[in-house]
């Protein structure tokens, strides 16, 4: 499991943990019924406190993408690839709507707001 | 979760220096941070957790058991690093392992050796030769080497290069990892707790001011950069201390995320247990 943490960007360590790992569990890098590191082990990987990945894996119980199975440790779980999609959803409706403040805001018009997004779709494919 | 370590209302008065009503717990696997000003009042508490101070107020037990009554029961399983050496300077490493082989029952010579090893310590060199970083690694092996349950360590990592630094904190991780251990650290240098640490305890003249999770001062608590003007328009419940610059207010809030809401503030800087002790110690409400 590959997780990169900065003490710069202000981010707090276990939402870093917890989004990488999340990460990896929605593109299948991670695979259900999968064996997470102990608590302990991560935080002796990462140079973190215990506290800190105790917070990120719960989290991640609580959001399902993990279970946990008393004395034995942090699985991953089958996740619904249905909430999967509508936790995506949310992240780009949130982006978009930053977008489209600045844009009224400004009194940018919806159709160049289009044209931008088409021209950014072409370039990813 | 269970304390391996708890502290009640321990006071102890000298003349000129006074603990007052000490109290924190450590939860079992966890490390904590003692973090304070010279003086004030790390090493006589850690004193007084160890039993070397008798004649105190309060109640201190480790394990659960009365620390004082328990003395020989509990030191078996405590390893200890003091600021001092306590070594005779004669003495070879190797030496030293004949001699902790009679005090602790779990001695474990194999360990203590391959730790030598792991940090080049000479095993036949007498400690009078060793440098001040040589010293200090062989106190934490030392301490290590009987499989304690808890480490008491007062500035560990003092003296120490940051390789050497990043060894030793290295280690202590393991020990929680593999001994399901728990360490009580006090330390000048708070990046190294910043790191590693699970609670943060301060204590200030005597007086513990803070005890709480790593995390929730690190995330949580903030430093406000700001002119006059906009400190003068700051509700004085909505930050802890301040101080006063030459250019600029420099205001510590115990919870960002509100008071950027509040006050409409862009960002706020993360803070560290630095800026942290500075404005809890100098500065003023």
């Amino acid at each position: 499991m590959e997780i990169i943490i900065s003490n710069s960007s202000g981010v707090p360590i276990y939402e870093q943990i917890k989004e990488q790992i999340k990460t990896q569990i929605v593109s299948n890098e991670l695979k259900a019924n999968e064996l997470l590191p102990s608590i302990r082990t991560l935080a002796k990987d990462l140079r973190c406190s215990v506290i800190t990945t105790k917070n990120a894996y719960e989290e991640l119980v609580k959001e399902g993408y993990v279970t946990n199975i008393p004395s034995k440790g942090f699985y991953v779980a089958e996740i619904n690839q249905e909430v999967v999609l509508e936790e995506l959803l949310n992240k780009i409706e949130n982006l978009l709507d930053a977008a489209v403040r600045i844009a009224k805001k400004n009194h940018i018009e919806r159709t160049m707001i289009e044209e931008r997004l088409d021209i950014l779709y072409e370039e990813e494919s | 979760m269970k304390s391996v370590l708890e502290v009640k209302d321990l006071s102890k008065k000298y003349s000129g220096f006074e603990l007052k009503n000490i109290n924190f717990q450590l939860p079992q696997g966890m490390i904590m941070g003692f973090i304070g000003e010279n003086g004030a009042g790390k090493t006589t508490t850690i004193k007084a957790i160890l039993d070397i101070i008798k004649n105190y107020a309060g109640e201190i037990k480790i394990f659960g058991l009365d620390s004082r009554k328990n003395p020989n029961q509990i030191q078996e399983e405590i390893g200890v690093v003091l600021d001092d050496m306590f070594f005779p300077e004669i003495l070879t490493p190797t030496n030293i392992d004949s001699i902790m082989k009679d005090i602790y029952k779990k001695w474990d010579s194999n360990l203590y050796f391959k730790y030598l090893d792991q940090f080049s310590l000479p095993k036949e060199k007498q400690i009078k030769a060793f440098s001040k970083g040589m010293r200090k690694k062989l106190e934490i092996v030392t301490a290590l080497s009987h499989h304690p349950k808890l480490l008491i360590l007062d500035e560990p990592t003092s003296g120490l290069d940051p390789i050497a630094r990043n060894e030793v904190i290295g280690l202590f991780q393991e020990f929680i990892e593999k001994e399901d251990g728990s360490i009580l650290l006090s330390s000048h240098i708070t990046t190294d707790l910043e790191h590693i640490a699970d609670y943060i305890t301060f204590i200030n003249d005597g007086e513990i001011i803070l005890s709480k999770t790593c995390d929730e001062l690190l995330n949580e608590y903030g430093i406000v950069k700001c002119t006059e003007k906009e400190f003068q328009k700051l509700d004085s419940n909505d930050y802890i201390q301040y101080i006063k610059r030459k250019c600029e207010y420099e205001v510590l809030v115990e919870n960002k995320k509100k008071f950027i809401k509040k006050y409409h503030y862009e960002v706020i800087d993360k803070i560290t247990l630095d800026d942290l002790m500075f404005l809890m110690i100098k500065g003023v409400k």
